[in-house]
């Protein structure tokens, strides 16, 4: 154990054992901080269309800085999800074949949840 | 569940509780719980764009008991996973290590994330007068 097993370069790499470096880390990071004035927005946003009937509602989201947004919230909110998710089951789950099952179902569910939000909102600011 | 039986290092059972453990535990719990809630703010939108019959129907599930109870759960859910995210973060550039700071703005976060949580609700029940 006297020296280090990893080569100088790879230690000036960064890279580590998974070779992704600190890119989850960061990338974790920067959607917490774009979720952090998002949410505040989400959350104003929410008791609007609470105060409003169906057009009410439609026409709020339907107003171009609050689709962008909305776009901008969910995209972020899924990929934060997809990346907390996936700690919380690289942690928990110990059997290889479920672990891979539940990374990859994870995944899909967050592309399809976002993807399905994002049309949702075109179709809302296009005026169906 | 591990495949290969090895030593474990002592585990939840074994500490005593203690608040810089359960605003971690907390922390993790939420995130799990607003990845659900998230899954309903689809289902919300794509009603949105459906049309008004699928949005009473989204609006109705939301009056009821139980959509009451998930969306208050998830109110509380988002202020605490908001604020500790914010304590988080400030960690991650240095600050508020120290143990006194730590336990401080652990209780800060909780109490914070409580009272925002009463007030949001108080804002919806007043702007609409019950539910």
């Amino acid at each position: 154990m006297s020296k280090p097993l990893r080569t100088p370069l790879k230690t000036a790499l960064g890279l580590g054992s998974a070779r992704h470096g600190v890119h989850h880390f960061l990338v974790q990071r920067v959607t917490a901080v774009a979720l952090l004035f998002l949410s505040l927005w989400f959350v104003w946003t929410v008791l609007a269309v609470l105060r409003s009937d169906y057009a009410g509602a439609h026409a709020l989201i339907a107003q171009p800085c609050n689709a962008v947004l909305m776009i901008a919230f969910v995209v972020a909110i899924f990929w934060h999800t997809q990346l907390g998710l996936q700690v919380v089951v690289e942690d928990y789950v110990h059997t290889r074949w479920l672990e891979w099952t539940l990374q990859i179902a994870i995944k899909f569910v967050c592309f399809l949840g976002a993807a399905a939000s994002v049309l949702a909102v075109i179709r809302i600011a296009l005026g169906r | 569940m591990p495949a290969t039986a090895r030593p474990l290092s002592p585990h939840l059972s074994i500490y005593r509780w203690q608040i810089q453990m359960v605003t971690s535990i907390v922390h993790r719990a939420t995130g799990i719980a607003l990845a659900a809630g998230t899954i309903l703010l689809c289902i919300a939108l794509l009603a949105l764009a459906a049309g008004p019959e699928p949005y009473a129907e989204v609006q109705t599930f939301c009056a009821s008991w139980i959509g009451l109870i998930l969306l208050f759960g998830w109110t509380w859910s988002l202020a605490y996973h908001l604020l500790n995210g914010v304590r988080h973060l400030l960690q991650d550039i240095g600050l508020g290590y120290l143990p006194a700071q730590f336990v401080r703005n652990s209780w800060l976060v909780v109490g914070a994330s409580l009272v925002l949580t009463a007030l949001l609700w108080t804002c919806v029940f007043t702007q609409r007068g019950g539910a």
